[in-house]
């Protein structure tokens, strides 16, 4: 390469450098509103009206800005955690599976210890939550650093595994066989049959962060935001963050300069558990005080869209948290205003995530100049050429 | 003469930075093994995957039997009759002998699957005829290298190859399956086989070839016959009498011995024995180069002193403490600068900036980092002057170091490792891909150290480099040092014989 | 001989086609349910194992399965890792639907027919869309996967109106001869002709990946595709292939649900066979005769789970007993049971100089 190539591939203008990483994915999410809009004309629908509908159902007032915020508070946790996972190269399909572990143990708690002061109550059920969240992906961890087994599908394993134990702890009873009921059930709903666990003590609960103006909107968007700001503080300002930066951007020169890098992986699966069962304790202690099989851990897989589409960045993921949370929290409305079933949502919110997993698509479509090594090296995270 | 039945004419590749090819013609006759001699990057490879359809020359055309063909992809050239044994076996693993050898050019049967049956007793037959002793229904990877070889040559002759083109065929063999792998060219030819043999072995090229071209740097600068040529005159052919890169240097005044090394053994990636019972010393204030031909064990015996590698028996120390097992950390505190051979896979992060790259391993040392919290500002400080004290030409400490050139890439990994107080340098192949300028400054940078005090082991497969800057010279060859020179006595052929594995009563 | 050993010598034939993980996989399972079986040895349960309900359920629930992972193995031996196949197996049930209710107008059997062609070409379709993310436009194979079934959830679901019911589906024929056999013929050869399908489908996938041209240069090119391409084989074009037809099978796993099983499409009605399937190919070391064999395991533990509690033997949490498989597949995983091998070559994208 010569001398002088390296000078013009800087950017000089503010703007190109603040607009060029947001260029993909505003083009990404153009682009899935689009063909959202193609799909409605091809069923007789009216896209402008839908989408009108949903941008008031997402934020036209405070209740529509309270449940898109509700929506949001999990998608940053499980966004962050699966971006955490990423910086080093890893894959935690398993947010789901360590949500619902994170469910379960800060149910336990909270449905234990009955007068302990109301703090100490939240913090242990949402420590037992990451605790829950983190040992579940450990496991994951440990068997990628010391048995090579991939992490993609053992998570996926482990949220089979994580459901079904989830399911048996508030499992009402059999009616034709003799299993009992399961520890966390609750007694008088599974004698309808129902399988959900009792509600969990008051002093265990999050507190609404307005009530007076925002409908349900509690401490756990706080505690998102706050974890949003820990890990970007942990990534940049730490060393742990530079260890987990390098396995990921090469583990050959993670090894050269020192870095375990077995122990680093398990400690980088450990703290996306923690964060995706924070994500299930979180709802648990300040929206559904109870644990029924109907929540799944659906939002784990969310979580893959959002750090994508946030770049993995923290920043980048509370505002594509508050995008897809907006856009679950609107598609009533959309239904409700111009008859476009609801579930149009999840078909833009999974062209999202095709588009933005494939740079080039965009590229090739809006005709986008190719990328420079800069940004290639920034895409992939791992050098452009070959040695 | 016989009927020539492969030529090139004015083959001419460029690489970015690099002219592999320089206007290189060749011809091959009929039945007739021609080797192609040179050192490692002189371009010999590059020619032989130009002929064998790989990559596409920038000018220069190819013929075979008279006329030009087009090679858009190793399909033309099996189809023109070109077989090509590769330095590094394209062979499926878990796959039987038979199915890779017959993979891409299968047998259907009358049920629309393959024929295996026929398909085994071709392979038979000609395993037999050409004396190519293979089990047909053996697993690849459960076989010896040598054996997997004999399965390259036949992948070739299975499909009818006249052309056989073996690239350092000898490098991975034993002394007995070299002579195998001999027995079996000659059976080639006198079959009217015709076969390009590329080695840097002299004593090899002398034996089994009826015709020599050497090649240094992308050109052909001789072709003689082994009747005619001397393992010297070959030597010299080979690594040119060209005026050695000067560096300005005192004598060394040796000090305490910094690094020991007693009987070290370590194996390969492949298990088998890549550093064998090598024992040496580096003192405070001296530069031991270590020469030989690449692929002789130097790169695992770097990995194992560096912390990457594990040992297989004996033992090192570092300013008497042994550090046979220490980890990589551990060697770096105790005083370690390595400048790796491969600085894309070790030495940098292509996408850190310069300013992380330049604290890779130093990062959880103050002024960097306190209590595990990372100081930019100390980082960017450490950067500007590092880039500035060893001429790292870059936009700025935040540029990624992926977009540097070569040779500023390898400066900054240069300016990392000597820009902080240490005992040991060992650098290996520290000015591969590398500008002359670069070159050069790094040659200043290693022999400031040694002035310094510091113990320099450098490891190069370059001849210049290792004459230009070291106090004494060991060769490795197999594994083995098999001699240690005092560097201001030793002769450029002497060493080139040594690589080459040949030792006539050369002194200390 | 008596029906118990006629079954117990297929059950052996079974597991010995399978890996070596799973026959350890098998005793385990076994000796983990007869260690639970403490309450109430009620005499007769042991006929529960052997019941030929419970090996017709393990086939039902076994066809679906073996499909997925003949898709996940179509892919992977050519090298492209593919997790969407939950979703093409959604869009191969939603296309055979929706086929079938729009030709409720022509005789069942075409209308059957039909859909199950669209069924195989929804799949396909998917199958090329993951090909081309994962080719051409170098998606990480992971993500492209995560994204197929997003992209068939939501799009199923939307499409999906819960108004619309088919009537009608395929039904079971027993094969002349063969089905007068003493338990297998009724296990094996009286069923639907999906079933049927599969059945020769798996045998015929076993010879042609390892005896034909396809088979050969499919594992080669998943194992060491520079290899495959010194010796003239086109890598990314074989890969677009397996791909889509990959998808087509998927596909069919679906048409089975919709066509065969249940006779209707429910939203989400894949419900994870395809991440069971991806179990089930690991298990059976990425061979298709291997892969059936832990399919019918798995169908098998199902079913017998199912006579068990309701036979009320056990009091032991089906929930536990439920996650044995995902969890034997973590331990082949792991190498802590049996030897399991990918294809060294796949996630990578191939590119030639």
């Amino acid at each position: 390469m010569s001398e002088t190539s390296q000078v013009t591939q800087r950017h000089s203008s503010f703007w190109a450098f603040i607009s060029k990483p947001l260029v993909v994915p505003a083009l990404a999410l153009f682009s899935a509103f689009l063909v959202g809009a193609i799909l409605m004309l091809l069923s007789g629908d009216n896209p402008l009206q839908a989408y009108w509908g949903l941008l008031r159902g997402a934020f036209g007032d405070l209740g529509a800005v309270s449940r898109t915020l509700r929506r949001a508070t999990p998608f940053i946790l499980t966004g962050l955690a699966v971006a955490i996972g990423f910086k080093a190269g890893l894959f935690n399909i398993g947010a789901s599976g360590q949500y619902l572990m994170g469910t379960i143990c800060s149910v336990w708690v909270g449905l234990n210890f009955e007068g302990l002061p109301a703090f100490l109550h939240v913090f242990l059920a949402l420590l037992a939550g990451m605790l829950g969240g983190a040992v579940w992906a450990a496991i994951a961890g440990f068997l990628r650093a010391w048995r090579g087994a991939s992490e993609v599908i053992t998570t996926i394993m482990l949220n089979y595994v994580a459901s079904l134990f989830a399911g048996w702890t508030v499992y009402a009873g059999s009616t034709t066989g003799q299993q009992l009921s399961g520890p966390l059930s609750s007694p008088s709903a599974a004698a309808l049959g129902i399988s959900q666990s009792e509600e969990i003590f008051a002093s265990a609960r999050l507190p609404e962060l307005l009530p007076n103006l925002l409908d349900r909107v509690h401490w756990g968007l706080i505690i998102a935001l706050g974890m949003a700001l820990l890990v970007w503080w942990i990534m940049k300002k730490t060393n742990l963050g530079f260890e987990i930066r390098t396995v990921g951007a090469s583990p050959d020169a993670a090894r050269y300069a020192g870095i375990h890098s077995a122990r680093t992986i398990v400690l980088v699966m450990a703290m996306s558990g923690a964060l995706a069962g924070l994500a299930g304790a979180v709802e648990t202690l300040g929206l559904n005080f109870k644990y029924s099989p109907e929540f799944t851990g659906g939002v784990g897989f969310e979580g893959i869209t959002i750090a994508l589409l946030g770049g993995n960045s923290p920043f980048g993921i509370i505002l594509s948290a508050l995008l897809m949370g907006g856009l679950d929290a609107g598609a009533a409305k959309m239904q409700f205003d111009s008859g476009v079933a609801s579930e149009l949502i999840q078909v833009v919110q999974s062209l999202v995530l095709v588009f933005v997993a494939a740079p080039e698509i965009i590229r090739t479509i809006y005709r986008l100049h190719k990328p420079s090594v800069e940004e290639q090296l920034a895409e992939t995270g791992r050098g452009g050429r070959e040695a | 003469m016989t009927e020539v039945v492969l030529e090139a004419r004015g083959i001419t590749k460029r690489f970015p930075g690099v002219l592999a090819n320089d206007n290189v013609s060749l011809s091959l006759h009929k039945g007739e093994i021609l080797a192609l001699l040179g050192e490692n990057g002189a371009g010999k490879s590059t020619l032989m995957n130009v002929v064998y359809g790989l990559y596409h020359p920038d000018e220069g055309e190819v013929y075979v039997r008279g006329e030009a063909i087009q090679l858009n992809s190793p399909r033309d050239a099996i189809d023109a009759g070109i077989g090509m044994v590769h330095q590094h076996f394209q062979l499926v693993q878990p796959m039987t002998v038979c199915e890779n050898i017959i993979l891409g050019a299968e047998i259907v049967g009358r049920n629309g699957l393959i024929d295996i049956d026929k398909a085994r007793r071709r392979v038979i037959d000609l395993s037999e005829r050409y004396g190519l002793e293979v089990d047909p229904d053996a697993i690849i990877e459960e076989l010896p290298v040598g054996v997997q070889q004999r399965v390259e040559i036949l992948k070739a002759l299975y499909r009818n190859a006249e052309i056989l083109i073996l690239d350092e065929p000898t490098a991975v063999l034993t002394p007995q399956e070299i002579n195998d792998l001999f027995r079996v060219m000659n059976g080639l030819t006198e079959r009217g086989h015709s076969i390009i043999f590329i080695s840097h072995k002299l004593k090899e090229v002398l034996e089994i070839s009826h015709r020599i071209v050497v090649m240094r740097s992308g050109h052909k600068v001789g072709e003689t016959v082994p009747a005619e040529a001397t393992e010297e005159s070959l030597a010299e052919m080979m690594v040119g009498r060209e005026v050695i890169l000067q560096v300005p240097k005192g004598k060394a005044e040796p000090g305490k011995v910094v690094l020991s090394v007693e009987s070290l053994s370590a194996r390969d990636d492949a298990h088998s024995l890549a550093v064998q019972d090598v024992s040496l010393q580096v003192r405070a204030g001296e530069i031991l180069g270590v020469a030989g031909v690449q692929g002789n064990g130097q790169t695992e015996f770097v990995e194992v002193l560096t912390g990457l590698r594990k040992v297989e028996s004996g033992s090192f120390s570092l300013n008497g403490k042994d550090v046979t097992h220490a980890s990589v950390r551990h060697l770096v505190e105790g005083g370690l600068a390595h400048i790796p051979e491969n600085r894309h896979r070790y030495g940098m992060i292509d996408s850190f900036p310069l300013s992380e790259n330049l604290v890779l391993n130093t990062y959880q040392h103050e002024p960097f980092s306190r209590h595990g919290i990372r100081d930019y500002e100390a980082i960017a400080e450490n950067a500007n002057q590092l880039v500035q004290e060893f001429d790292v030409r870059t936009p700025g400490i935040s540029t990624l170091a992926g977009t540097l050139s070569g040779g500023n890439q390898q400066k900054l990994v240069v300016a990392r490792e000597l820009g902080r107080e240490i005992h040991l340098l060992i650098a290996a192949q520290p000015t591969r891909g590398v500008d002359v300028g670069s070159i050069e400054f790094i040659h200043s940078q290693i022999v400031a150290q040694r002035d310094r005090g510091v113990a320099v082991l450098l490891v190069s497969a370059e001849l210049d480099e290792i004459m230009s800057l070291s106090d004494r010279i060991a060769v490795m060859y197999e594994g083995r040092i098999i001699d240690t020179l005092d560097a201001t006595r030793a002769t450029r052929e002497q060493i080139g014989l040594l690589m080459a594995g040949v030792k006539n009563g050369a002194t200390r | 001989m008596s029906l118990h050993e006629q079954a117990s010598t297929t059950l052996l034939k079974i597991a010995r086609f399978t890996s070596k993980g799973s026959v350890i996989a098998v005793i385990l399972m076994l000796v983990a349910i007869v260690v639970v079986n403490t309450t109430s040895l009620s005499e007769g349960w042991m006929s529960l194992f052997l019941d030929t309900s419970v090996l017709n359920f393990a086939l039902r629930a076994a066809v679906p399965l073996a499909l997925g992972a003949m898709c996940g193995i179509l892919c992977e031996r050519s090298g492209i890792i593919n997790i969407g196949i939950e979703g093409m197996i959604l869009a191969g049930a939603f296309g055979a639907f929706v086929v079938k209710i729009s030709t409720a107008s022509l005789p069942l059997w075409m209308s059957l027919i039909l859909a199950t062609v669209a069924g195989l070409a929804s799949g396909a379709l998917l199958g090329l869309l993951h090909a081309l993310l994962c080719i051409r436009f170098k998606v990480n194979q992971i993500i492209s996967g995560t994204a197929i079934v997003t992209l068939a959830t939501g799009l199923t679901t939307f499409l999906f109106n819960p108004s619309w019911s088919s009537s009608g589906k395929f039904s079971q024929f027993a094969i002349p001869l063969l089905s007068k056999i003493p338990a297998l013929g009724e296990v094996i050869f009286t069923n639907g002709p999906i079933t049927f399908i599969t059945l020769a489908l798996v045998i015929f996938l076993q010879v042609m990946l390892f005896r034909s041209k396809w088979g050969l240069r499919t594992r080669a090119i998943g194992e060491h595709p520079r290899a495959a391409d010194t010796v003239g084989i086109n890598v990314n074009k074989r890969r677009y292939i397996n791909t889509t037809l990959g998808g087509a099978v998927a596909g069919l796993a679906g048409a089975f649900l919709v066509l065969e099983a249940v006779g209707q499409f429910t939203e989400g009605m894949s419900s994870g066979r395809g991440y069971i399937a991806l179990a089930v190919m690991i298990f059976g070391n990425w061979s298709p005769i291997g892969a059936f064999g832990a399919a019918l395991l798995f169908g098998y533990m199902q079913g017998l789970l199912n006579s068990l509690l309701l036979a009320g033997v056990t009091t032991f949490p089906r929930q536990f007993l439920s996650m044995l498989p995902y969890v034997v597949t973590i331990a082949v995983l792991a190498g802590f049971v049996g030897k399991t091998r990918a294809p060294a070559a796949e996630g990578e994208v191939y590119e030639t100089e």
